[in-house]
């Protein structure tokens, strides 16, 4: 079994268990929405990341941006935001017709990820011709600068914070925005599984590897940065888009611009293997079910578990499930040879040998 | 913009803040001073650096609650962190010192969530502060306060961060440092022990911030969650100042302090910590545009 066939056959899986989410675990849906929203981020943090080699700490930032400017069109498109945010959202007067609704939604989950990605143009072209840690601390500092300033803008609420616009009654929300984390989610792994498979990566694994001999083979390792950065952001500023009217409350420090959920995008990555596809995807599961039983059942020491498991995987275990799976089983992940194919060349198989 | 005719309206203002922003601003260069120390000796970014600073604030309030002077929390404070800074390493920083930087970023992350935590667990999420006992100055019939304990602590720092270098310039372990921060491997071959220097470093750059932590707590406030602005400054303090330069990072701290307290006050305090992001963002970007001019780039 090639490892491509397993690739389709895990995304079949994924998505058969996906779709019948509702059904397998109706009490647990919207956590599993944020499993699918966090599996988004940590496969567009590795883009950058993992496969390009600059591991940003702020990409948290474009999930909050993302987040404020979809529910800044929500509001927008019908009223004045100053006002909705000045009454706290909880006005009376500020009604939103079902139409108004799914035409907000629909204009403002992509329009929060274009944003992002404008964002990632506009800072990438500050920040990446940094490297290393230079560059994880700049956007580090990038991302709770954001936050600060959200917090103190009181167009969009300031330190109070948003509340996306709601649901008409007679709909389900949970079921509503499930089904739409887990679309992203597909479509994330789907694109990324189509990038991959393009010379693209073969670029910014070069620019990863080595970027000044990257650079000296006459790739545009600025322009595949940048590209990386921005497809990076969209995705994540979609998946905050999906995740402010999922939550409804958008809180400038606690959901939006979190930097501890910006550590927790790399660590997922990290935990599944970093610069591999299906390693996020593995990961964020995993780091996902651990976390919510740590919030559960250490309700209070979570984060002190959540650091010691963040210090254990980073020190003990760096390279990830996939690549312990790699390095212990190699010949899987090998590619094809011609004793593996089935189909033996007739004649010149030993000249192209020689 | 109203803020800035009152500086120029009444400009014993501009004292006021000049001298608070420098009483701050020799903390900053504290801690900036041990992070420098870290970062040139064991190449690791101690992220948890402000909350070493945190740690060492609430190791002063228990002194305090034991009923003595919480002068004495400034020793107490070092001497605890020197100890965490010790155990910190045998357990989890010398695995990471030979290893990628990204590790070494997260890793300490790690163990500053976890004492965040902890200290929000025990001491619970209010901002606190310890009497000093010392009184008030009132300069310009008034208008300028000076708290003694503020004028302290900034004579305290220095006389600390110059205890330190001389440290580093005299002692037997501090000339050990300072060759293993030149070159390790030949300081290996010449017989230092680059292991125990590297842990003593560490439990440094700890006891420093606990030091560090002991004046915040006196002077001004501490909170659990007060750690991630204080690294963020030190890294700032020690770009701009660059590695082993204690005179630039003494005033780049200074500056820092002033600028910080001129930008709280003209912008309003709610974006104080934003100034402070997007200066080190600022700082970094303009680091790079210079150097890009020569076909360089930060590494």
């Amino acid at each position: 079994m090639s490892t491509r066939t397993a690739g389709i056959i895990a995304y079949a899986a994924l998505f058969a268990i996906g779709l019948f989410g509702p059904w397998l675990f109706p009490a647990h849906l919207s956590q599993f929405s944020k499993l699918w929203l966090f599996m988004v981020l940590a496969l567009s943090w590795d883009l950058l990341g993992g496969q390009t080699g600059y591991n940003s700490f702020g990409n948290i930032m474009f999930f909050g941006i993302g987040m404020y400017a979809s529910a800044v069109l929500q509001v927008g498109l019908i009223y004045p935001v100053a006002d909705y945010t000045a009454a706290k959202g909880g006005g009376t007067e500020f009604v939103f017709s079902a139409q108004q609704i799914y035409a907000g939604l629909a204009l403002g989950v992509p329009f929060g990820g274009l944003v992002a990605m404008l964002a990632a143009v506009v800072f990438g072209a500050l920040l990446l011709g940094m490297r290393g840690h230079y560059f994880a601390i700049a956007t580090l500092g990038l991302a709770v600068a954001t936050a600060e300033l959200a917090a103190g803008w009181d167009y969009i609420g300031a330190g109070s914070g948003m509340i996306a616009p709601p649901l008409p009654n007679d709909i389900d929300g949970t079921r509503l925005f499930y089904y739409l984390s887990f679309a992203l989610a597909m479509l994330t792994i789907a694109f990324l599984a189509w990038l991959y498979a393009t010379r693209f990566r073969l670029a910014i694994n070069a620019i990863r590897d080595d970027e000044d001999k990257a650079e000296a083979l006459g790739h545009y390792t600025v322009r595949n940065k940048m590209a990386a950065w921005a497809i990076s952001a969209l995705f994540t500023g979609l998946a905050g888009a999906i995740y402010g009217n999922l939550s409804r409350f958008i809180d400038p420090h606690d959901i939006a611009f979190n930097a501890e959920v910006g550590v927790w995008m790399i660590l997922m990555a990290i935990l599944g293997g970093m610069g591999t596809l299906w390693g996020p995807v593995i990961g964020a599961i995993v780091f996902f079910i651990s976390k919510e039983l740590f919030w559960t059942y250490l309700l209070g020491w979570q984060r002190v578990a959540l650091g010691a498991l963040i210090v254990v995987i980073v020190v003990f275990f760096p390279e990830g499930i996939v690549g312990w799976v790699k390095n212990r089983w190699p010949r899987l992940f090998a590619p094809p040879t011609e004793e593996d194919s089935p189909r033996q060349p007739d004649n010149g198989g030993e000249a192209a040998h020689a | 913009m109203q803020n800035l005719q009152l500086l120029f309206q009444a400009p014993v203002f501009n004292v006021q803040l000049f001298l608070d922003g420098l009483f701050i601003g020799a903390i900053f260069a504290l801690a900036a001073f041990g992070m420098a120390l870290v970062w040139g000796v064991m190449n690791i970014i101690n992220v948890a650096q402000g909350e070493f600073v945190m740690l060492g604030g609430f190791i002063t309030l228990l002194v305090v609650q034991a009923g003595l002077s919480p002068l004495l929390g400034i020793p107490a404070a070092a001497l605890a962190l020197f100890v965490l800074g010790w155990l910190l390493y045998r357990l989890v920083i010398w695995r990471i010192v030979d290893g990628d930087m990204f590790i070494s970023l997260l890793a300490t992350f790690g163990i500053s969530i976890m004492m965040q935590q902890l200290m929000n667990e025990i001491f619970g999420a209010d901002v606190r502060t310890a009497e000093s006992g010392l009184g008030v100055w009132y300069l310009f019939d008034g208008m300028v306060t000076v708290t003694q304990i503020k004028v302290a602590a900034f004579a305290l720092s220095i006389v600390i961060g110059l205890l330190l270098w001389l440290f580093l310039k005299n002692a037997r372990l501090g000339q050990a440092i300072r060759a293993t921060a030149q070159n390790a491997r030949a300081a290996r071959i010449l017989g230092v022990d680059t292991d125990r220097v590297y842990a003593a470093t560490y439990a440094i750059n700890a006891a420093l911030c606990g030091a560090a932590g002991a004046l915040v707590v006196m002077a001004w406030s501490i909170h659990p969650y007060m750690g991630l602005p204080y690294t963020l400054r030190s890294f700032m303090i020690v770009i701009i100042a660059g590695l082993g330069n204690l005179a630039g990072v003494i005033a780049a701290g200074l500056g820092l302090g002033v600028a910080e307290q001129f930008a709280g006050f003209l912008l309003g305090a709610e974006f104080q910590l934003a100034f402070v992001f997007l200066l080190l963002v600022a700082v970094l970007v303009g680091r790079q545009i210079s150097l890009a001019r020569k076909r360089q780039y930060l590494k």
